[in-house]
């Protein structure tokens, strides 16, 4: 059946965004004068930015996943998995464009603040007042040049199996047979073991590189469990949508239940890795380690424990009992919350390293998230309208149709 | 109060889920299903009830997690104050970070040990008791569906028989208990 998008979807994106620009010009203007003016402006871009991005790259990786255990029971919701995916073009461009923005710029400087501090010269050139030894160490690896090149190759990659794997999946409804899906089973396996690498460097780059004198080795799988779970609850959001507006007439409360048991699961890898990270750092109680924390449970305390508190405790209370998760009113009560979670979580990573404490959520913040979140929402669903919401001849269609737990 | 036991076998599960359908529709009630593997879908058709064992796990592991809590409080802030990774302030709260893996642990050993052994009791298999199955066949390659007259008071043992004749199966056997 092929997927329209409904009225009400598009007036709701278009409200999205309309509102979402009408809220960060107010925010636009009122801060214009402030100290960290251009610092927060562009804290707030790559905020959006990584967090929508990333949404697309979990998609990916979830479809790389099951091609490469060659799943059976996704077969059904494959295409929602890859009008998820399908965002990441659109996201690779906002992370180029967040970027390159912050590169022109020294790394975001205004005033005394830096969205990337090792980006302005001024702290890498001998005899400058600002020198720091620290940043200038580090700058084999932080400097321009290799960072390009990198941030490049992490891109390429990703939109390369995410092309390679939207061409095969509709090859696959004209033609059929088993030599897409063993040829899926090897792409997505290497897929696999490129962002295995990726999923940590990347993230060393874009977001640990802005607390610039701090590293931690967890921080990679950290924002990956993040990631994984923000779109896990996403997916599982859309999917309910569909089926309330008569898609998906396949999908059961079997697959509900299925991906309602991801999102705990991944709530739960998240919080291991938070409190892993966390307690590491509070017991070895080294001052390099936890300067982070320092400053963020001096700045963000209520905001920072209780996005832990919201992101671990309403999926693991809320979520636990079987019927819960093939309940669509509570999934996606949870899935509300827990997106919201997720979004403070990469802001806090981002603003606390930035800003400090002069950062705060008000015009300029919600009204650029909002004006994303309807962009995402759009490009996602005009993704869906391009191809059967059901795979045709997926070898795994019969047994994922009968799915049953 | 004596009863009497139907005991059909059957060599395919399928052949077996598809009569137990065809029963069921009839109104017979089916009072077991030995099989010496889970049978995908049996449960609905023949009408057992969702498992509570996941609320027996939960309990277990509050259980746990209480005990845990309980147990670290006293030996190391009450009994014998230890000063844990050079943070010496004495009280549960400031260093529960150290004590949370060691709580999480505990509270999964209570609710998997629990869960194992509640579920042995209730199946009663537990090491050395006799075995429940009528046929050691079933723990090999037959299926057996069980039907109680009891349970079945609309229908007489020659109906039920006759029923079961038309749904395949390999053998049939009664049994006064």
């Amino acid at each position: 059946m092929e997927f329209k998008i409904a009225n009400k979807a598009k007036m709701l994106t278009v409200a999205l965004m309309g509102g979402g620009i009408l809220f960060l010009v107010i925010g636009l203007i009122v801060h214009m004068g402030d100290d960290n003016f251009l610092t927060r402006l562009l804290s707030n871009t790559l905020i959006n930015s990584f967090f929508f991005f990333s949404i697309g790259l979990g998609a990916l990786f979830f479809l790389a996943l099951q091609y490469a255990t060659e799943t059976g029971w996704y077969a059904t919701v494959k295409r929602v998995i890859e009008g998820l995916a399908g965002f990441l073009p659109v996201g690779i461009v906002l992370m180029l464009v967040a970027l390159l923005t912050l590169a022109i710029t020294s790394g975001g400087k205004s005033g005394d603040y830096h969205v990337y501090t090792w980006m302005d010269s001024a702290f890498t050139t001998e005899g400058n007042h600002h020198y720091d030894a620290m940043i200038d160490g580090k700058s084999a690896y932080l400097n321009q040049a290799f960072f390009w090149i990198r941030t490049v190759v992490y891109m390429a990659t990703y939109y390369l199996f995410y092309r390679g794997f939207r061409m095969r999946s509709l090859e696959e409804d004209r033609v059929g047979g088993t030599e897409i899906h063993f040829k899926n089973y090897r792409k997505g396996a290497l897929f696999l073991v490129f962002f295995s690498v990726f999923s940590s460097t990347s993230v060393w780059d874009w977001i640990m590189a802005i607390d610039v004198h701090w590293f931690s080795t967890l921080f990679g799988w950290y924002t990956f469990a993040g990631m994984w779970c923000t779109t896990m609850t996403v997916l599982v959001m859309l999917v309910l949508y569909l089926k309330k507006q008569g898609y998906l007439p396949k999908v059961n409360d079997s697959h509900i239940h299925d991906i309602g048991k991801w999102t705990f699961a991944t709530s739960f890898l998240w919080s291991y890795m938070f409190f892993s990270q966390f307690m590491l750092i509070w017991y070895a109680n080294i001052g390099e380690e936890s300067t982070y924390y320092i400053q963020r449970i001096e700045d963000y305390q209520l905001m920072y424990f209780g996005m832990f508190f919201i992101n671990f405790a309403f999926p693991m209370l809320i979520l636990m009992s079987r019927d819960a998760k093939r309940n669509a009113g509570i999934l996606l009560f949870v899935g509300l919350i827990i997106v919201v979670g997720h979004w403070l979580d990469v802001y806090i990573m981002v603003s606390g390293g930035s800003m400090g404490a002069s950062a705060s959520i008000g015009f300029l913040e919600i009204g650029m998230a909002l004006a994303f979140l309807g962009l995402f929402i759009r490009v996602v669903l005009t993704n869906l309208t391009k191809a059967p919401l059901t795979p045709i001849n997926h070898p795994f269609l019969d047994e994922s149709i009968h799915h049953d737990i | 109060m004596a009863d009497k036991v139907i005991y059909a076998m059957y060599d395919d599960d399928d052949v077996l889920k598809n009569g137990a359908k065809k029963l069921v529709s009839k109104g017979v009630k089916i009072n077991e299903v030995f099989s010496p593997f889970p049978i995908h879908g049996i449960d609905p058709i023949i009408g057992v009830k969702n498992t509570r064992l996941g609320i027996m796990a939960f309990l277990y592991g509050l259980i746990g997690l209480t005990l845990a809590t309980v147990g670290m409080n006293y030996f190391m802030i009450q009994d014998w104050p230890m000063n844990i990774g050079g943070k010496p302030s004495f009280t549960y709260m400031d260093n529960m970070l150290s004590f949370i893996p060691i709580t999480f642990e505990f509270t999964v050993l209570c609710a998997a040990h629990g869960m194992a052994v509640t579920y042995l009791i209730v199946n009663k298999t537990l090491p050395g008791m006799p075995a429940q199955n009528p046929d050691p066949r079933t723990t090999d390659d037959k299926f057996v569906m069980e039907l109680r007259l009891s349970e079945n008071t609309s229908f007489s043992a020659s109906d039920l028989e006759g029923m079961l004749k038309d749904t395949g199966v390999i053998e049939l056997d009664q049994k006064e208990i």
